[in-house]
This record gives structure tokens, sequence and C-alpha cells, in this order.
């Protein structure tokens, strides 16, 4: 396994994470369902799990592998908030396009 | 004998708190007895102190407990018990009680009538605090606490609004003596590094200090004294006292409190006697105020204004005595001033009580038929005070007069006796006019006409046999009689033997006696014939001529206290009032509201409520930091 990891250079990795990370931050940005912008967000943590891993591996350290552990664990409870709110502002406004809440504005 | 001396100013104490905590829920009677009891049994404890002491035992000295204690600065909550303390104490008990039973008679009836007997007892208390204190703070802490009973007492009947105000005068006039007293006290613990009357006197004579220090000291302290004993020039605050209930104005602005002044001299004597400047400087004001006084009291139509003023001029009389060193003698007035003037002031309460509050002499007259034990009493005072030979007054005033020939010459004692012919002149004035004649008042007023209850008299009878004897305490060495000068044996180790009459030959202090009653006499012939003879009633202020009109008018010292320190004070305070608060503090602190809502206004508009919105910021934000951290 760690082999396998290590036949592709780190800079791969990076690179790939930044891209990742990218992509979900113009997603969070422009995408204007909500469903959509939960799943950029879901896109930016896997892009720093990725990197942990891929650092704990060359580094031999397997702290990094637990902290993604904990981020899954997270991201999997935040997924769960996120979509049951969804579910309720969609009930409400019969929309999830997020452009249209701004009830909250000062 | 500690507990005895403890309880002695703590069981008024404990009066007034009973009385003030609960006593709105008590009956008259008890209410009344708690507080005349209370002081009762301190006059009783003072009383066997006293023997204590007459029987030659040392002076007492007992600390309850350490009051403050900062580095060296050390004060303990000590009572003194010594001579001048007890015969203190036995006057403030002495008259109080009986002034206390009067009271319950007085004010019977009165809505607040547990709140006076709480703040009686808790002068009581302070006045107690006063004497018996071993040290300057002691002292310090009673002459605060009597300030603040007589406010409390002044405006006792506080929804009168001119009696609010004359409460306020009072403290304000005392609260400027007191800062003098204080600066006094600061510059005796910078000198002796104590506040303890022992350490002071004892290190005087080592230190050998600059006589103009102690000079200072001793004006500072006076200063003090002239706030709290109403000489010039801040005596104004004593005649407007005489709002407070007629009981008040007997005990506290007549008998005792305003004798802190006096104590306060006699007990710090060995500073005085090192300070010849500042002795000058009592004997000057004392003088000064004693003429002043009187002849304002010759013009004055309300009963009480009269005593109010009588009694600012028996205090200038006890200060001459302390300027001119007789301290024994100086006591020695106080103790019978104490006795005639507060059966004074009762037996005017007792006028008042039967007229139904009414207080101006001219619409009185021909009462001695209706109030008999008011009347006779009332006239053994006037008798005494004004200095007829045997009764207790003659004494301590030709004791007075004689110091002061001996001491400063003979202008001097003409001045003093003709304040003491003054005395006589507008004491018998007042009684002429008051009990003899025809009747002024109105119809209603005299069909109501009625001695007081007996609860009211017996004190006056009590006070009456006080005054007409009280002369035996201290008779003349002249007379030759075994108890000669008994008070200012007993008084001397603690005010010393100084007594400049001592020098004088006998024929001389013959002579200055007859001459001093004659005047007492002729003074109170004169006014027989015009008031109670002729019958002429003091007239109206329209017919008044200059100089009486300038007499009616107090001289004019509240006017020209309010031209020259109120009205200033006043224009000055709306000047700041308008620019410094208005203008600058207000400005700024509204200033500084409305720059920020203003700012607010504008950064609400980055409040979108669009989430990519912030999301956008946030993201920027964050690539900058990090662009930042990189560069």
């Amino acid at each position: 396994m760690l082999d396998v990891v290590k036949t592709v250079p780190i800079d791969y990795y990076l690179w790939l994470s930044c891209a990742l990370f990218c992509i979900g931050v113009f997603g969070v940005l422009i995408r204007r369902n909500a469903l959509v912008v939960l799943m950029c967000v879901e896109l930016m943590l896997n892009a720093v799990n990725l990197l942990l891993a891929a650092f704990s591996t060359y580094l031999s350290d397997a702290q990094g592998q637990i902290l993604v552990f904990f981020i899954m664990v997270v991201a999997a409870a935040e997924a769960a908030v996120g979509l049951g709110i969804l579910v309720m502002i969609f009930r409400n406004t019969h929309t999830t396009d997020i452009y249209l809440l701004d009830k909250l504005r000062g | 004998m500690d507990i005895l001396i403890a309880l002695i100013p703590f069981l008024p104490l404990l009066g007034a708190a009973l009385n003030g905590l609960v006593g709105a829920r008590l009956p008259e009677r008890v209410v009344g007895w708690l507080g005349s009891g209370t002081v009762l049994l301190s006059f009783l404890f003072s009383v066997y102190l006293f023997a204590h002491l007459h029987g030659g035992a040392e002076p007492i000295r007992t600390t309850l407990y350490t009051f403050l204690a900062v580095d060296s600065f050390h004060v303990d909550f000590a009572f003194l018990i010594d001579p001048l303390s007890v015969w203190m104490m036995l006057i403030v008990t002495g008259v109080g009680f009986p002034i206390h039973v009067y009271s319950i008679g007085y004010m019977h009836g009165d809505a607040g009538f547990w709140r006076f007997f709480a703040y009686l007892n808790l002068f009581i208390f302070s006045m107690l605090l006063l004497v018996m204190g071993d040290n300057l703070v002691m002292l310090f802490f009673g002459w605060e606490g009597v300030g603040l009973c007589s406010y409390l007492l002044i405006g006792f009947w506080y929804d009168n609004r001119a009696y609010g105000k004359a409460a306020r005068k009072a403290f304000i006039m005392n609260r400027i003596g007191d800062l003098g007293l204080l600066l006094g006290l600061f510059l005796i613990f910078d000198i002796f590094d104590s506040f303890a009357y022992a350490d002071i006197f004892s290190r005087l004579p080592v230190l050998r200090l600059d006589p103009a220090v102690l000079t200072i000291i001793g004006l500072l302290l006076f200063v003090g004294a002239i706030g709290k004993s109403a000489q010039i020039p801040l005596f104004t605050w004593l005649p407007d006292a005489m709002a407070g209930p007629t009981p008040v104005s007997a005990l506290i602005h007549a008998a005792t409190m305003v004798t802190a002044g006096i104590y306060l001299v006699a007990r710090c004597h060995p500073i005085y006697s090192l300070a010849p400047t500042a002795l000058e400087v009592v004997a000057f004001i004392g003088l000064l105020t004693s003429l002043v006084a009187g002849l304002i009291a010759l013009c004055q139509n309300d009963i009480k204004k009269v005593l109010a003023y009588s009694t600012v001029s028996q205090l200038g009389l006890m200060f001459v005595a302390l300027g001119m060193g007789a301290y024994a003698a100086a006591m020695f007035h106080v103790t019978t001033h104490a006795f005639f003037k507060a059966l004074l002031f009762l037996g005017a309460g007792s006028v008042i009580h039967a007229l139904g509050g009414e207080q101006d002499i001219r619409r009185m007259g021909g009462l001695r038929r209706a109030l008999p034990v008011t009347y006779w009493t009332f006239l053994l005072a006037t008798l005494a005070i004004s200095g007829v030979p045997l009764l207790s007054g003659f004494f301590s005033k030709d004791e007075i007069l004689a110091n002061t020939f001996a001491g400063a010459g003979t202008g001097w004692w003409v001045l003093s006796a003709l304040g003491g012919g003054l005395t006589a002149l507008y004491m018998s004035r007042l009684l002429f006019v008051t009990f003899f004649g025809n009747f002024r008042g109105t119809e209603e007023q005299r069909a109501h006409l009625h001695e007081s209850p007996r609860v009211m008299t017996i004190p006056l009878v009590v006070l009456a046999v006080l005054s007409v004897a009280g002369g035996l305490l201290n008779l003349p060495h002249l007379l030759h009689v075994p108890g000669a000068e008994w008070l200012a044996h007993f008084l001397s180790p603690s005010v010393g033997e100084s007594r400049p009459a001592h020098l004088l030959s006998a024929q001389t202090e013959w002579l200055l006696m007859g001459a001093a009653s004659l005047l007492a006499l002729s003074a109170i012939a004169w006014a027989y014939w015009a008031y109670a003879v002729r019958q002429s009633v003091p007239k109206d202020e329209a017919a008044l001529s200059r100089w009486e009109r300038v007499l009616a008018g107090k001289f004019y010292f509240d006017e020209f206290y309010d031209w020259v320190i109120v009205r200033p004070v006043e224009r000055l305070s709306q000047l700041l009032h308008y620019y410094a608060d208005v203008w600058a503090i207000d400005g700024l602190v509204n200033g500084v509201g409305t720059a920020v809502q203003r700012i607010g206004v504008e950064f609400r508009r980055l409040q979108n409520g669009n989430i990519e919105y912030y999301l956008l910021g946030m993201v920027v934000g964050a690539v900058l930091l990090f662009l930042s951290l990189w560069l």
C-alpha cells in the first residue's frame, strides 16, 4: 500500500489537492443550488484529506491519517445537518436557490 | 469598669437603633421612655464615674479596639475619662435627660415621634463620643455625628421647604468649619505622629516647636470651633436652626452641641497656651460675636430667634474666657449656660405649645397668668442669664469678666461687660413682652391657652433649680466659703490652674462684680419700665429707624454671603453647566455616539444578506492573508 502511494510523486498530490480545493471554492462562490454548494464544501474538505493522507505516508507518520478520520466524521455530521436544513428550506420556500435566501440582511 | 464606660455612649446608640428600626410599630409611651431611659442610665453611669474621679482616682483610659491601623498610623477606639470629659458627660446626659422627658409631651401626636427620639438618642451618642474620645479622631467622629444629627433634627419637619433649607445651611456652614478642623488634625498628625491627646501633649514640650506652627494649628482647630459653636463669621446657621422642634433647639443648639467648640479649645489648651496669638484671635472673635449677636437679639421678634442670638452671644463670652486662658471659667459658663438656656428654650417651647405654634412675641403678652409654671421658670432663667446676683449666671459671667479684666485690661472688660448688659436687656425685653401686659393674640388662641402637661413642666422645674443653684459649683474665692472654686479645682487636672483673675486684688474684683451687676440690673429695670409698665410692643418692620432695621436685618450677614459667595458660585455653576457640561462633555459623548451611528449606516450596506457575497469576502480575505504571509 505504501509503495502504491509512493509511486506517485508528492508534487502530483499537491497539484491535485490544490485543484480540487479551488474547484470547491469556486463552486461554492458561483453555484446557486444549495445542494451543489454543499457538495463543493465536501470537495474542499476531501482535498485537504487527500493531502493529509499523502503527507502522512511520505513522512511515515500515522497522525495525519487519524486526522483524516476526524475530518470525515465531522464532514458526515455536517452533511447530515446541512441536508436537514436544506430539506426544511425547500419545504418552506420551494426552492434551493441560495440567492433568494437573503432575509437576514442588516 | 471598662464595660460601664463603654455602656455610657452605647446605651443611647442602642436606644436610637431600637427606636429607629422598630419604633414606628411601638406605642408612643414605649418609644419616649426608651429614649429617655437610656439617657438616664448613661447619666447615672456618668455620675458614678464622676464620684469615682472626685474621690481622687486617676483618669481612666480604656481601649475598646483598634479602630484604624495603617503602618505607623494608628487610631484606637478609646475613651478617656478625666475631669473635663466627665464634666461634659454630666452636662450632656444631665441636661439631655430632662429634655428627652419634655419631648415626650412636646412631640405628643407627631407622626415622626419615634424618628425624633431615634435622632435625639443618636445625637447623645455622638456627643458622648466627642467628649469621651481619647484622641482627635474620636472627637472628629463625634463632631461629624452631632453635625449630622443637627441636620436631621433641624429638617425634622422636612415637608416644609424652608426648614429643609435651614438644615442644609447648618450642615454646609458646619462643613466649612470642619474643613479647618480636619486640616488642623492633619497638621497635628504630621507633627506629633499621633492623634491621642496623651501623646500630643506629652510630646509638646519635647519637640520645641516654632510658635508659628502652634498658632496655625490653634487657628485651624478654632475654625472648626467657629463653625460648630456659631461664631463670626459662621454663626448665621444657628438662628436658622430654630426651624427644628423646640426641644432640639434646647438640647443641640443651646445646651450641648454648640459647646463642642469650647470643649475642643479647652481640651487642646496645652497647644493654645503655647500659642498666644491664637488665643488673642479666639478672644477677639468671641468678643466681637458676643457684641454683634447681642445687638441683633435686641431687634428680633421671634421668641426662638432671640434665644438663638442669645446663645451665639453667650458662646462668644465663653470664647473670650478661653482666649484669656481661663479655661475653667469657660467650662463653668458652659455648665450654667446649659442649665438656663435649656430652660429658656423649653419655656419658649411651652409658650409656643400653648399658643398653637405662634412664635412672634408681638402676638403674645400677658401669659404669666395662663402659664404660671412656665412663667416662673422662664423668669428665673432670664434673671440667671442676665447676671442677677446670686443666680448661676452671675457667678459664671463674673468669673469671665474678672479674668478678662486681669488678662486684657479695662477696654476688653468694658466691652465684655457691655455684652453681658446687652444680654440682660434683650432677655428681659423678651420676658416682659411675652409674659406681661395684655394678650395680643387671636381670640381662638386666648380660649385655648393652657399650661403644658406635667411631663413638660417637671423638666422646667428641675432645670430652674439648677439655674438658680448652679453658681454653687464655683463660688468666687473672695467669698471665702468652703467649696469656693470647686469646679475649677475639679477640672484643673484637665485644663490646668490658669486663672488670670487670681492676680487681682479683692477690692478690684468686688468693684468689677458690682459694676457688672449694676449694669445688668439697670438694663432689666429699663426693660421693665419700657415693656411692662409702658407696655410698648416691638414695632413693625416699616416703622423701624435705620439702625433698628440694620439690627433686625441681622447686620445683613446673610445678604452679604448671598451676594459675595452664593450668587457668584451659582453664576459660575451656570456657566460651567452650559459651557463645560452641556457643550464640551455632553458634546463629546453625544458626538462619539453620532459618529458610530453614521459609520454603522455606511457599513450596513456590506450586509446584503447574500451568502455568496460573504463567502467571496471570506475567500478574498484568506487569500490576502496567505499572500501577505508568503510575501
